[in-house]
């Protein structure tokens, strides 16, 4: 029979407002195994913990109870505080009474009856607790950084800065992201090319990083310190190695008609090409699907021009397979599709464009060399509208219920660039609130308005209508001054919502790493651990983790970093004594629990067993405690009951369930 | 029948088996039973007709672990369970030889004695070469008769089709015998009120004398320890208390079957209380159809069951719970 003592905290009045703790402590007293029942203040202060220690000795505890909150939050806090006083730290158990209680209940009464009922199967959890010893895994001192824009450049930039190999791996065949495509960034207004391509050169001179662009991640296995990659490396029919870079190539290209990914489709390319001229690596690559060799046979022009003879058509796509410590995921964003947005005309006329599309217009790189012209017939625009959360902040499922956090102050930026290029365009701002957080962030948005007279409207526009005269005619309200607004204006300026890489649902998958119902990948703890997944050894860089700017992606990347780098800097790990076992009499080797596990940590082997007299060779499952992280899947899986997990044993859960419905 | 006969005692002469695992000739004309024959002249015994509903592709668990081949006799949809149980690897493939043999509909004989024929005596009709239209029933009180069709167990009216998934040889034909919507009784239920549903199952389960029938005879109930019999996880006890068969005991089985199912309706055959137990299983088939996509547990072997696989294109969870 476990001696258990139960530790019931206010939590200042977090707890104590809505759960009558002095009640929980008389109560759980008499529950079976309990010996030692107190209160107090905060359980996780100084004094909290040592009043434990005081009790372990005391009264000759052997398990115990914690009732506060999370635990996630202070789960460990209390298990080295069981540890120091010298129990086995998995002889702890949390009732989480705020959270899960006093959060959620008004009533004093109900919620001290449910802090009982926790307290109670926290209890008779403990009381079928067994001592667990954690084991030890070894750590690969070396990083991956999935997507090389911004967030990952920087993330792998200060990875590297600090001793460790990292390496990128970049779908696109130049890393750079989205950012690259940027031509002004707020609210400084320096140029984005500017201040981006010294930190793609750092990142490919850099001696610890080494860049997988043009490649994509195809399978994960292992775990924290132990990952084992596959990266795919797609062909890119030039041999890198030879190549220098001159771009004769893409000049003699004949295969000239496909639309440019870099300048958003509003511009063309050639079939071999780098995306843009500072693209790193300087490597074109071929797009079969363009490309005359590949569909016909005949041409062939780049492979004669090409004095290196890099040109290569038969190179395959490569699998490398790389082992790794820790894995940064920074896949970014895209602009949402625009397809649920009819009314605004996006898909009927070329002169309603998304705001990255106008970065490429305004951009010297870009389709129209930097000067702002109407798509459709290139005249100079004399009025300009701009319509503010398209797809964001929506309520209905067409868009996105979020705030996509850039467009207040790109919009600003915009307006502002244009307002003073061009002084004799009208510009207006259609908006729901203007949102401007952010370190002088509010300054520019007034200096738009006062400074450039950019007109500001508080309100929706209900539709978009292309004029027979070439004009678009824009209705909208003004809610300030309640009246509807017709205006006619030349080009329309889209501010799409933002949405994470279509991508990162399968790389998620991948890692087994969670993500939310915006496909946002999930962190660790919300304000405590804003950079970790949950998953162990993947951490969150950029926008995939939540709408971000340019300087808050660098902050959240260095973070990443350093979480990276404290894991890389360990020789080894403590591996999670909470695994799966099969007991082998129950065991049928049916293979469930391993269709099921995320991890692959279950084979299974032919073992001579004797079951109660019958000795008989037996399918049965066998856990790779390394590989195992202790998520369930399995147990819930097995149709005998042979999985269990140790210290969430069915017989504990059960033993939780009837404390509960006593 | 003499066919298969003549080729199992072939089978058997020439040491391709060691054993034959058919039905032998039961003490009244309907209730033939599976058993095990080693020699040829134990098969004078054999038997195969109309009423040779078992399903015998559970026996080969334990055939698997003797010594030599066991021929097996699978009707099409017993050789649906044979693959599932090959999936999860508790019969050994090598340790089988597979006659596939013809089935026209298996007869329940409690849907003849529900037409009102008492004291049988003998019937003919039912015979697996030359099975009629009509059985000819010779009862105490005379001659009876009554159509196939309606002495036909239910599976056999939402049969899933002719073909055997595997086999080694085929003897005998077969017939569609199909003529009802497979769903229709699930979705009659689940168009009842929660009420109506609850008082539906509680009536239909309070018949359960939990002489554990269904869980003996189903192949995917097919675990060495029972978790109802286990006294590792505090729970046999549970099960032994009166109100577990009507509250918990069918929903906790078909819970752990659902996936793994293939509808070969033997619960429901064996029930000596007649509850329609298949109900649970094929609401738990109709969801996972509609939810993840057309699949048929055992159509083929190691395939990954809905359940236990996860693709991109999986119903999220918010869907499944949406509909309740």
């Amino acid at each position: 029979m476990q001696r258990i003592g139960v530790f019931v905290c206010h939590c200042g009045s977090n707890i104590a407002a809505t759960v009558d703790v002095k009640k929980v402590v008389e109560v759980i007293r008499s529950e079976p195994g309990v010996v030692h029942a107190e209160d107090y203040q905060y359980m996780c202060s100084e004094a909290g913990q040592e009043r434990i220690a005081i009790a372990v000795k005391e009264h000759k505890l052997t398990g115990i109870v914690v009732c506060s909150c999370s635990p996630r939050m202070h789960e460990t806090t209390f298990r080295k505080a069981a540890e120091r006083a010298g129990l086995n730290p998995y002889m702890v158990e949390i009732a989480n009474i705020r959270e899960h209680c006093s959060w959620i209940h008004k009533d004093i009464n109900e919620g001290t009856e449910k802090a009982v009922i926790l307290a109670r199967a926290a209890v008779a959890k403990v009381n079928l607790n067994t001592p667990l010893y954690p084991g030890e895994s070894r750590v690969t001192k070396r990083a991956l950084v999935i997507g090389g824009g911004i967030a990952g450049i920087q993330t792998a930039l200060d990875i590297a800065d600090a001793g460790y190999e990292v390496d990128i791996v970049e779908k696109t065949p130049s890393i750079g992201g989205i950012m690259s495509q940027l031509d002004k960034t707020f609210p400084t207004l320096d140029c984005s090319a500017c201040i981006l391509t010294p930190k793609m050169v750092d990142a490919a001179a850099h001696e610890k990083i080494k860049l997988y662009t043009y490649s994509e991640v195809e399978k994960v296995s292992g775990f924290v310190g132990d990952f084992t990659v596959d990266i795919r490396k797609k062909a890119r029919y030039v041999d890198a190695d030879k190549c220098t870079g001159c771009g004769l190539c893409q000049e003699k290209c004949p295969s000239k008609k496909t639309p440019s990914e870099f300048n958003r489709g509003l511009g063309n390319r050639s079939a071999i090409y780098t995306p843009f001229a500072q693209a790193i690596p300087n490597v074109p690559v071929i797009d079969t699907d363009a490309c005359i060799k590949f569909k016909t046979g005949k041409c062939g022009l780049c492979q004669k021009v090409c004095a290196a003879g890099a040109i290569d058509y038969t190179q395959k796509d490569e699998i490398v397979t790389e082992k790794y410590g820790a894995i940064v995921v920074a896949t970014g964003f895209d602009t949402i599709k625009l397809d649920n947005y009819d009314e605004y005309a996006y898909n009927q006329s070329k002169d309603v464009i998304t705001s990255l599309e106008l970065e490429r217009v305004m951009n010297a790189a870009g389709p129209t060399h930097g000067h702002l012209e109407r798509l459709s017939d290139g005249k100079a625009p004399k009025e300009i509208v701009f319509i503010q959360c398209v797809g964001s902040r929506c309520s209905d499922d067409r868009g996105k219920p979020y705030c996509s956090k850039i467009c207040c102050m790109y919009t600003a930026k915009h307006a502002m660039l244009i307002r003073d290029k061009y002084p004799d365009v009208n510009v207006t701002v259609f908006y729901i609130d203007v949102r401007t957080p952010g370190k002088n962030f509010d300054e520019f948005y007034r200096r738009a308005v006062e400074q450039y007279g950019v007109n500001y409207v508080k309100g929706q526009v209900g539709k978009v209508i292309p004029q027979p005269n070439g004009k678009l005619l824009v209705q909208g309200s003004d809610l300030l001054d309640n009246k509807q607004i017709l205006k006619e204006a030349d080009m329309v300026v889209l501010a799409t919502a933002i949405e994470p890489n279509k991508d990162v649902r399968k790389i998620a998958t991948m890692l087994t790493a969670s993500i939310d119902t915006n496909n946002f990948l999930t962190e660790a703890h919300a304000k405590l651990r804003p950079v970790e997944s949950p998953t162990a050894g993947i951490f969150l860089s950029g926008v995939c983790q939540g709408p971000k700017d340019i300087p808050e992606t660098v902050s959240q990347a260095g973070a990443a970093a350093i979480k990276v780098v404290g894991l890389l800097a360990k020789d080894k790990l403590m591996t999670n004594p909470c695994t799966a076992h099969a007991d082998e009499l129950l065991c049928n080797g049916c293979s469930t629990c391993a269709n099921v596990c995320p991890y692959g940590a279950i084979s299974y082997e032919d073992k001579q067993v004797n079951d109660h007299g019958i000795r008989e060779t037996r399918r049965i499952a066998v856990v790779n405690n390394a590989l195992c992280q202790g998520c369930g899947a399995c147990t819930v899986a097995c149709p005998s009951g042979a999985m269990d997990l140790q210290g969430f044993s069915n017989r504990q859960i059960l033993a939780e369930v009837d404390a509960i419905c006593r | 029948m003499q066919e298969l006969i003549t080729r199992a005692k072939e089978l058997l002469e020439n040491g391709t088996v060691a054993r034959v695992l058919g039905w032998k000739i039961g003490d009244l004309p309907y209730n033939p039973e599976p058993a095990f024959f080693e020699t040829a002249e134990s098969l004078d015994k054999f038997v195969y007709n109309g009423f040779c509903g078992a399903n015998l592709s559970k026996y080969m668990i334990e055939a698997s672990k003797l010594e030599g081949k066991t021929l097996v006799c699978l009707k099409p949809c017993d050789t649906y369970s044979f693959n599932q149980l090959l999936t999860e690897h508790r019969v050994d493939r090598d340790k089988a030889y597979i006659i596939g043999v013809g089935c026209k509909g298996k007869l329940d004989v409690e849907k003849i004695k529900k037409t009102g024929i008492k004291g049988i005596v003998s019937i003919s009709g039912a015979e697996a070469d030359s099975a009629c239209d009509t059985l000819e029933i010779d009862t105490l009180y005379g001659k009876k008769s009554c159509a196939y069709g309606d002495a036909m167990l239910e599976r056999c009216h939402v049969c899933k089709g002719k073909e055997h998934k595997i086999y080694d040889e085929l003897i005998g034909e077969s017939r569609d015998t199909a003529d009802k919507e497979r769903f229709a009784e699930v979705e009659m239920i689940e168009a009842m009120s929660p009420e109506e549903k609850f008082a539906f199952f509680q009536k239909e389960l309070s018949k359960c004398i939990r002489c554990n029938a269904c869980r003996n005879v189903c192949p995917a109930c097919s675990c060495r320890k029972c978790v109802f019999d286990s006294n590792k996880f505090d729970s046999a006890q549970k099960a032994n208390v009166d109100s577990f068969e009507e509250k918990m005991f069918h929903i906790i089985r078909a819970f752990h079957v659902a996936g793994r199912c293939t509808d070969c309706g033997e619960c429901s055959r064996v029930c000596p209380q007649g509850i329609p137990l298949h109900l649970f299983n094929r609401k738990f088939i109709k969801d996972i159809d509609e939810l993840y996509g057309d699949y048929t547990a055992g159509a083929e072997a190691g395939s990954l069951a809905p359940l236990t696989d996860f693709k991109m294109d999986d119903a999220e969870p918010s869907i499944v719970n949406e509909r309740g």
